[in-house]
């Protein structure tokens, strides 16, 4: 594909060098732009307290590993909850995985009858507000014993990733051949190995985005794991307890918000490319 | 066909690198698990009790919690872990806990805005037995208007961490290169002169920081003060909303056109933090705030710390002393298990002891302000806060949350109304207030808008 | 072996091979009856149904069950029975009206703004260019920050009036200090949610690009149409459904918007940019009432279920389309 690309590119390339190179720029312009939030917390990350705040903002300093520090280090370092956070993405995720296939599958290659319905039932979960449900969610919780307890967090994180992976993992199966499908079941093969051994291979690249962005999802929430966590947060919770209530704190904010973004980020960096493949792979035709 | 092969191969190479950021996060895990294995086995090997705290999230509580390895040493058997945030959420925190009586905290952080109101709801365990059995924690050295505020008939609900009255900050070195003296005891009148002379926008410096954030422990806290010493009143003896009476609108005009004219930019935003830093950074001529604000100023910003005087909370035409009363304390929410422990950990949280220890760490200008006289009577606290202690220690004793305003009232409270519904109608009036201040309204109208509020609020709950 | 007739090759027979009509070995499955059969196709989806309707509908009874209560929390011994009166206060409430209005006006402004952006950046990433992988990874990196830390960040550093980095890079426009939460209270949010936003929707559009069919591209460039045309005509047919896509996936997260308000602005100034979710909070956490913050919450329920019921009819063409394999 990218060699055809190239080809039709090369033609408009030598007719049209100058908009190619205005576009460039401004495609590297408005790329910089939307990065230099990000760019100016990492910088302030490095920063002290009082360096940070001041005015005109300083790009210029002597940069110190002391907030750092302090996330690593300190009374309230990140240790717990980075533990926290990663238990809890990687088994929601999984399980949202484990749940979301077959039902897939159910609902796309060997349909059952009202599929329609199912698929709407499943999306209007995700319309009651959570803010509405959090004193009934609590209560539910502390009298299940779950208040504090990670596995509150990914019950609650499954079932709301549950719909969006089950929509998107669904839109992979119905884009199959059908003559690959038609062939295992004349083979006589059983569901299960339908689908383990045919269908996920094919669509994995779609899986995989499709848990990258679960994943995404259940590490960045932040009200129900401040909500229902006390002394075994998350990273999110974390990262919102450096705020001082009589205090300065930006510095350490940033440096907090830096090493609690630097998974989700790292991960999303490495599997970019795989995201959108595996994004287009329900190339809904 | 082709696609299936297509698919295939790129299956090969997506699965390699997904795998890598799953490595990734597999290291990081292991990496995690471990230490925290490691770090729990190392420091307690058998800890019976664990206490759980819940904690706003500010300077002072960052030193206790570093200090709280030394309690732990010195008692064997309990162990402390703290949920730290910021104010608001906290509050949502330990307010859903305590009502819905989950007992996940052994011991929280409150006010003395809560504290009256839950300990008559039957919600805090009474501490004054403990208290009055705990010799090393000297009750009798408790500031008394704190310990008035924390009590109910006598008895003690909740243990005072660092109170809090409010002051005028100015900068000395901007008075004199104006010409300009502050008195002790200013009129709101005088500061809105000095303010105006002192304002230079093209300098980048306001006259005055005044808070202006939404809030009803915000904007309203300074707003209040300002409102009962101008003679005015929240409510009068027949629960009567008295918003838009004339000192109340007289204050509150005061008050916004003040910091509309001589304030900082963007003050509808500004609470505490952001009117610190600017002060800090040398942007404020003079900023009416908490007097805890005193010891910040002075680990962050010790230029402008040898440059700062400290005036009494300016009086307005009723005369009457303005600064406003103000403690995180701590409390046991009732029903929790291992009380005894807990009241260990408090009495060592706000005993006299501690102050020391944290003198030792941090200096004495850091140390908890405002709860126990035996502190200002330390002279070497003297010599390193003396500037602003006594004023802080005269506002405290000063404030009155009994007879707050001039004509008598109904409720309890110089810069909140301790009623429940305090927090529904403060929040909704500051939010009016935040808006004249960013001029999407009048004055006039959102005290207006305030006064209907409060009406439907008093008709609901039948006040 | 016998030929039998091909109308009785079904007949279930344990896996033997029996000779088809042409001669050639065929496996046959054992016949189920029509019920089974249909048991048999649930069967996959039972797992995620049960769960989602457990995990789900557990909390909703239960808000709907104190919906009928008029529990304050501040209030012991109010936890009574209430009929329908915490339904009549929330709608009587004028708050609510306004903010399930804001709501709509943050919600479509966001997504509207957010796939603009995101498809003309994806049209724009699509290209050879040097140094694309970067710029790509810099693009999508809005959408991976933890969104609190957003929030913080630009409430902070970026538009504040006196330290802002945004005040200070205006400046030599002319710009004076603008109090950006004050006077653009919900321009400042939607633009906090379209800078989050569009990476994801950039990502969507750039899977539908890929995705193109390159043959009908190159035989519009032999018939010499213009970018523009090709873009019109032949991309963006294709895109439509990405974009749909990207549009009720965006709509579904960005209408629960909480974090950015209460961050930000909460919910000011005065009530400026009080959304449903926020004033779901504020009836909760300031009011304590837990009665009304439920009958409110089951009433934007219904009201979401109205919307996008029409919000899915119009993309039933997806549903259809991409029907089913029988």
């Amino acid at each position: 594909m990218t060699v055809a690309l190239l080809q039709v590119s090369r033609r408009s390339w030598k007719r049209r060098r100058g908009w190619h190179h205005f576009w460039t720029v401004v495609t590297w312009v408005l790329a910089l732009l939307l990065f230099f939030p990000v760019f100016w917390m990492v910088l302030t990350s490095f920063k002290t307290e009082g360096t940070a705040y001041t005015y005109p903002p300083q790009f210029v300093f002597r940069p110190t590993l002391s907030e750092y520090s302090q996330v690593f280090g300190g009374v309230n370092n990140f240790t717990k909850p980075l533990e926290h956070s990663i238990f809890v993405t990687l088994v929601s995720t999984g399980l949202v995985l484990v749940l979301a296939v077959p039902a897939a599958y159910a609902l796309s290659i060997r349909p059952i009858k009202r599929w329609r319905f199912v698929i709407v039932f499943f999306l209007q979960t995700k319309m009651l507000p959570y803010v509405a449900a959090l004193v009934p969610i609590f209560i539910v919780a502390k009298n299940l014993r779950l208040l504090n307890n990670e596995w509150a967090l990914v019950i609650l994180y499954t079932a709301m990733n549950l719909p969006i992976a089950l929509w998107v993992i669904r839109s992979f199966f119905i884009e199959l051949p059908k003559g690959l499908l038609e062939a295992a079941r004349v083979d006589g093969a059983s569901t299960w190995v339908e689908i383990t051994r045919i269908i996920m291979p094919i669509t994995m690249p779609g899986i995989a985005a499709t848990a990258l962005i679960c994943a995404i999802f259940a590490w960045n929430e932040f009200f129900f794991a401040q909500s229902l966590t006390t002394t075994n947060p998350t990273m999110s919770v974390f990262l919102v307890s450096s705020i001082q209530t009589e205090g300065l704190y930006w510095a350490h904010l940033a440096a907090a918000a830096t090493v609690a973004s630097l998974p989700v980020v790292l991960a999303g960096w490495i599997a970019q490319k795989q995201l959108v493949r595996g994004l287009s792979m329900g190339a809904l035709k | 066909m082709t696609r299936a092969l297509r698919t295939k191969s790129l299956r090969r190479q997506d699965l390699k690198r997904l795998s890598a950021a799953g490595t990734a996060l597999g290291m990081l895990a292991a990496v995690a698990v471990s230490t925290t294995a490691s770090a729990t086995t190392l420091k307690h090997p058998d800890a019976s009790v664990t206490i759980k705290v819940a904690v706003v999230s500010n300077p002072n509580m960052e030193v206790l919690e570093t200090l709280t390895p030394i309690f732990e040493q010195q008692n064997p058997g309990i162990k402390v872990e703290y949920d730290t945030l910021p104010e608001d959420s906290e509050r949502q925190l330990i307010e859903t806990d305590v009502t819905t009586h989950a007992n996940e905290f052994n011991a929280v952080m409150i006010s003395n805005y809560e504290t009256p109101i839950w300990a008559k709801n039957g919600w805090l365990v009474n501490l004054s037995t403990f208290a009055n059995a705990d010799q090393s924690y000297d009750v009798g050295d408790l500031v008394s208007p704190l310990r008035q505020a924390l009590s109910v008939n006598g008895d003690l609900y909740s243990v005072p961490f660092y109170g809090e009255s409010s002051m005028m900050y100015y900068r000395t070195d901007l008075f004199k290169a104006a010409g300009l003296t502050m008195p002790t005891h200013p009129t709101w009148a005088q500061i809105a002169s000095f303010a105006q002379k002192l304002d230079n926008p093209s300098k980048g410096i306001a006259g005055i920081c005044l808070r202006g954030e939404s809030g009803w422990g915000e904007n309203l806290a300074a707003l209040d003060t300002v409102i009962n010493t101008y003679g005015g009143e929240w409510f009068n003896l027949k629960w009567q909303p008295q918003l838009t009476s004339a000192p109340d609108e007289a204050a509150t005009n005061f008050y916004v056109n003040l910091v509309r004219k001589y304030g900082e930019p963007g003050a509808s935003n500004d609470g505490f933090t952001e009117c610190l830093n600017a002060f800090d950074a040398g942007k404020a001529a003079m900023w009416y705030d908490a007097t805890v604000a005193a010891g910040v100023i002075s680990t962050n910003a010790p230029k402008i710390f040898s440059n700062t005087g400290y005036a009494y909370a300016p009086v307005g035409p009723a005369g009457i002393a303005s600064g406003w009363l103000y403690t995180w304390s701590l409390s046991i929410p009732a029903g929790t298990p291992d009380q005894a422990a807990t009241w260990k950990y408090l009495s060592w949280a706000t005993g006299p002891a501690i102050l020391a220890l944290q003198a030792k760490k941090y200096g004495w200008a850091a140390v908890n302000p405002g709860t126990r006289t035996s502190l200002y009577k330390n002279p070497n606290y003297q010599k390193a806060a003396g500037a602003f202690a006594n004023i802080t220690l005269d506002s405290i004793d000063a404030a009155n949350p009994d007879h707050p305003t001039k004509s008598p009232v109904p409720y309890v409270g110089i810069q909140f109304v301790d009623i429940p519904e305090f927090i529904d109608l403060g929040t909704i009036v500051s939010d009016q207030i935040s808006a004249a201040i960013a001029g999407t309204e009048t004055v006039h109208t959102a005290l207006t808008n305030s006064q209907q509020d409060a009406e439907d609020i008093v008709s609901a709950n039948g006040l | 072996m016998t030929t039998l007739p091909s109308s009785l090759q079904q007949l279930p027979v344990g896996g033997k091979a029996l000779p088809a009509a042409n001669g050639l070995p065929q496996q046959v499955r054992p016949v189920v009856g029509p019920r089974a059969q249909a048991w048999k196709r649930r069967l996959p989806l039972l797992p995620a149904l049960v769960y989602i309707v457990v995990v789900t509908q557990i909390p909703f009874i239960v808000t709907l069950w104190y919906s009928f209560r008029r529990w304050n929390l501040l209030i012991p011994g109010s936890n009574q029975f209430a009929g329908l009166a915490e339904y009549r206060a929330a709608f009587e409430n004028p708050m609510f009206r306004e903010a399930a209005w804001r709501t709509v006006e943050m919600t479509a402004s966001s997504v509207v703004l957010a796939m603009l952006l995101g498809t003309g950046l994806a049209i724009l990433v699509n290209r050879q260019f040097f140094g694309r992988g970067i710029v790509r990874t810099l693009l999508i990196t809005p959408f991976l920050i933890m969104p609190v830390a957003t929030d913080l960040l630009f409430k902070t550093t970026l538009y504040d009036a006196t330290f802002g980095l945004l005040d200070w890079v205006l400046k030599p426009l002319g710009v004076g200090q603008v109090n950006w939460t004050g006077t653009h209270a919900v321009g400042s949010i939607v633009a906090v949610l379209v800078w989050e936003w569009a990476p994801f929707m950039m990502l969507i559009v750039l899977a539908g690009l890929q995705g193109e069919n390159l043959e009908a591209l190159e035989a519009a460039k032999v018939d010499g149409a213009s970018s523009l045309k090709t873009f019109v005509y032949i991309t963006f047919p294709q895109l439509r459904r990405y974009i749909q896509l990207g549009v009720l996936l965006g709509s579904i997260y960005i209408v629960q918007t909480f974090g950015e308000i209460f961050v930000i602005t909460a919910g000011g100034p005065g009530t400026s940019t009080t959304n449903l979710p926020y004033f779901l909070y504020e009836q909760v956490f300031d009011n304590f009432t837990v009665g009304i913050g439920a009958a409110a919450g089951i009433i934007v329920l219904v009201l979401t279920e109205i919307v996008a019921g029409f919000a899915l009819k119009l993309l039933s063409g997806i549903l259809t389309a991409s029907a089913a394999m029988a």
